[in-house]
């Protein structure tokens, strides 16, 4: 199958919600039907083609090319193939996922992979905020699948999320975990405040130091079978965890108490 | 002008069971004849009167504050689009307030009674309630908790009392009086509840929820409101609190009471894990006491928020829950609490609460005393109605139902054991002519000559749930509101009011007490007549008690053959 390929013709001036670009609704489609699909400019009812150049049809192979930033929800609820964007993209990247692959070469605006059940992120540049997490008022965030972001986050990264793995490379915001269900959050350079605050259950990793709120207890130090798993599955994405006995070992610190939760928190001591 | 004709009439209120009549409309009233205008041809067709729903809460603050609390509904509901006839909006837990009247009138109910309104916030509730479209509305104001009335009370002052809760009625703009955990929602301001109805109320020395209840009752039937207590017993959703349900009827006795949603307020056991149904303690002893009326507040599986006047006790259901939770504190008056929930039948105390609200409506076996309600949206969202008529009116079905409890569950039931099914005339009796009749609303609930022309016309099927989901036509003051599934008009409604009498000079003392103590003045407290759109005064029955409700009346053989379901 060759890949249906859309050029960003214009930037949006105002957001563009483009939640028709799945490689499920685009599989079934003439490349004339893609053209004629509906997104919403601000109020406006318009046409893909209207802002895209397309090419290819019928393929659940999707590439993007273009400066995408304002263009929002691609990806949304898709359960198969593959999208790929060559640039940036806006908020709610993957938002709902189920299944199938999305890779960013740019920067991602905030909530991708919003309450996804399943399915593979990964974004090379930065990403935003409510990385996985449940929209508001909601009472789970992602239910599993992999993100995976190569450089910073912004803010409440996994919020409520219930199972799953995210991975941030660079540094991450406030409230990373906030009130977190399950799952596991990987931070390679750390977070700045409140990490893992009102969090339930799960996992957050980091391998740099955190500054940890007063409600979680440090409980030893160890290195737990289960880390070299977590490298194993991500190994293949050049992430490289650290577990063996001499190159160091990891703190955890249990909490939120004030909840009270049994979350846990490690954090990686080198030798 | 509108003729029906060739169909089936289920109409109790003037003991028709299924015959086929024609019905004629002229004025917004059914008339016996009229000459031209529209013929509906009905046959083959069910004609019921239009729904009443006796306690729901569809207006006001607390409704307001649980569509706030949800957004994540709002998300998976589907839209009412905006239309030449009809505003947007948006169904779910807690629908907003057109598509309230939209969804009742869908499903043929015309008349809605908004159960519980904190005078404080009556104005909001008839702004809200002017915003519900085709239904027609009544109100209740809560007054068991206020602090002037308990004060009066204490005091032994009780003409005042009485004086001031005529005065309370009549400021709310209301149609009856609610009392909601009597003595309950005041001690919560101290942290407490009450839940021995003679132990002395925190903060008093001698009331106690017994006295509130006994005096209130008293109060309402020598004010002589059409409407009797509309009574919220102390201790609901507590395990074993079938002995405080048992105990508050006894203490009515003699009295006109309404008692909500019984199905909170019918469990046996300890604690939560010994919890079982005490349904057939609490049918035999209201089996036997011709002066009250219920309704069901029956429990469906699925999500839904709970509201209620009883701040304690959503406090402990968010504590058992851990999901989110709202708290209103009324000032001197009340109180509200609001948590989202999801009944579930692979939990025990859940499946014992779906079990108990359909036993209390096959046990108890005078249809015109016992209603269909969920305590919108507590038990479940009133749109769900017609799964119960369908659990109601088929053994097998239920048995069906039944097969996803859990087999400790079903020993904590009498459920399998009942079976009983509803008739057509019952159903009609359920959910029209007896809460009409509660209501004191004469001109509802009825398809006789001069009721309001308030019709819903089903096409007959075998599967109960969709007949009852999609009438063919419903008909609000004789104007064709639904037709096919779609909403054709939306006349807006009237909202009934009382105006008991009181003595004018109550105001020189309640004045005072409001600059004490209320953010609010007193000249600005009471609702405006011209607050309400459509309200129509309804008179009291000065000077004597209204009488008793109606008991069974022998239910008339079915004129025809009829569907077998």
């Amino acid at each position: 199958m060759s890949p249906i390929t859309l050029t960003l013709k214009e930037r949006p001036k105002v957001p563009l919600e483009a939640e028709t670009v799945t490689p499920d609704a685009f599989v079934t489609m003439s490349n004339e039907q893609i053209r004629s699909s509906l997104v919403y400019h601000g109020k406006r009812h318009c046409r893909l083609d209207d802002f895209f150049e397309v090419t290819g049809e019928f393929s659940d192979l999707i590439e993007m090319h273009g400066d995408l930033h304002r263009v929002k929800l691609l990806g949304k609820s898709m359960s198969r193939g593959q999208l790929k964007v060559y640039g940036s993209v806006g908020m709610h990247l993957g938002a709902d996922m189920r299944g199938g692959r999305i890779e960013v070469t740019g920067d991602a605006g905030d909530w991708i992979g919003a309450e996804m059940s399943n399915g593979f992120i990964h974004v090379h540049g930065n990403a935003g905020g409510q990385i996985g997490a449940a929209y508001r008022g909601s009472l789970r965030g992602m239910k599993n699948g992999t993100i995976i972001v190569g450089g910073t986050a912004g803010l409440e990264v996994g919020m409520r999320m219930r199972r799953g793995t995210i991975v941030v490379g660079g540094k991450v915001r406030d409230f990373c975990g906030l009130q977190m269900k399950g799952g596991t959050i990987v931070l390679m350079s750390g977070a700045e405040l409140r990490t893992g605050a009102w969090m339930v259950r799960g996992t957050i990793l980091s391998l740099q130091p955190l500054p940890l709120m007063p409600t979680f207890a440090s409980s030893g130090h160890y290195n737990p079978s289960f880390i070299d798993l977590y490298a194993q599955e991500l190994l293949p994405h050049g992430i490289s965890l650290p577990n063996h006995a001499s190159a160091g070992s990891w703190s955890r610190h249990c909490g939120d108490s004030s909840i009270p939760g049994k979350g846990e928190i490690l954090i990686w001591n080198p030798a | 002008m509108i003729r029906i004709t060739g169909g089936k009439i289920f109409d109790p209120a003037n003991g028709i069971n299924g015959q086929v009549r024609d019905l004629c409309i002229d004025g917004g009233k059914f008339v016996s004849s009229v000459i031209g205008g529209r013929t509906i041809d009905a046959a083959g067709m069910i004609i019921f009167p239009g729904g009443v729903d006796v306690h729901t809460h569809v207006a006001g603050g607390s409704i307001n504050f649980a569509r706030a609390m949800t957004p994540e509904d709002h998300r998976r509901t589907t839209a009412f689009i905006r239309t030449q006839s009809r505003r947007s909006g948006l169904g779910g837990m807690a629908p907003t307030t057109f598509a309230t009247g939209y969804l009742y009138a869908g499903m043929g109910w015309t008349t809605v009674n908004e159960a519980a309104v904190p005078v404080l916030s009556a104005r909001h509730t008839h702004e809200e309630m002017r915003d519900i479209p085709i239904l027609d509305k009544t109100s209740c104001v809560l007054m068991a908790n206020n602090e002037i009335f308990l004060d009066l009370l204490e005091a032994g002052e009780f003409e005042r009392a009485k004086d001031v809760i005529a005065w309370h009625v009549w400021a709310a703009k209301a149609y009856g009086v609610k009392a909601v955990n009597p003595g309950g929602v005041a001690a919560w301001k101290w942290g407490k509840d009450a839940k021995q109805l003679t132990d002395p109320i925190e903060g008093y020395n001698s009331i106690t929820p017994g006295t509130i209840i006994g005096r209130l009752a008293q109060i309402i039937d020598e004010l002589g409101l059409p409407h009797p207590m509309h009574l919220h017993c102390n201790n609901l959703g507590a395990p074993g609190n079938v002995w405080t349900t048992l105990e508050t009827m006894k203490l009515l006795e003699g009295r006109r009471a309404h008692i909500a949603h019984l199905q909170y307020h019918a469990y046996g056991g300890d604690d939560w894990d010994t919890m079982r149904s005490a349904s057939a303690e609490v049918a035999e002893y209201f089996n036997t006491h011709t002066n009250m009326t219920t309704d069901a507040g029956a429990v469906l599986f699925g999500d839904t928020v709970t509201i209620t006047a009883d701040g304690p006790w959503q406090h402990l259901l968010y504590k058992l829950t851990g999901r989110k939770w709202g708290n209103l504190d009324v000032e001197n008056e009340t109180g509200c609490g609001i948590v989202p929930y999801t009944y579930r039948p692979s939990n025990l105390v859940n499946s014992i609460q779906w079990a108990v609200g359909l036993e209390l409506l096959l046990l108890i076996n005078d249809p015109w005393r016992i209603f269909l309600s969920t305590d919108h949206p507590n038990g479940a969202c009133f749109w769900r109605y017609p799964e119960i008529i369908q659990l109601l009116m088929s053994y097998d079905f239920r048995k069906d139902c039944m097969t996803k409890l859990s087999p400790i569950a079903r020993e904590r039931i009498t459920l399998p054991d009942i079976d009983r099914e509803y008739t057509l005339y019952e159903i009609a009796t359920i959910t029209s002519a007896g809460p009409a009749r509660a209501l004191g609303l004469t001109q509802k609930g009825s398809l006789g000559i001069g009721a309001d022309a308030d019709v819903v016309i089903y096409e007959e099927e075998k599967d109960i749930a969709k007949m009852f989901s999609h009438p063919r036509y419903v008909l609000k003051g004789g104007e064709v509101v639904i037709e096919d599934g779609d909403i054709r008009a939306t006349p807006e409604g009237r909202e009934f009011i009382v105006k008991p009498s009181f003595d004018p000079e109550i105001e020189s003392f309640l004045k005072p007490k409001f600059e004490d103590v209320y953010t609010m003045s007193f000249e600005n407290y009471p609702v405006e007549m011209e607050r309400l759109e459509h309200a129509d005064i309804r008179e009291c029955i000065n000077g004597q008690a209204p009488s008793p409700p109606r008991t069974a009346e022998k239910e008339p053989d079915r004129a025809d053959e009829g569907v077998e379901f």
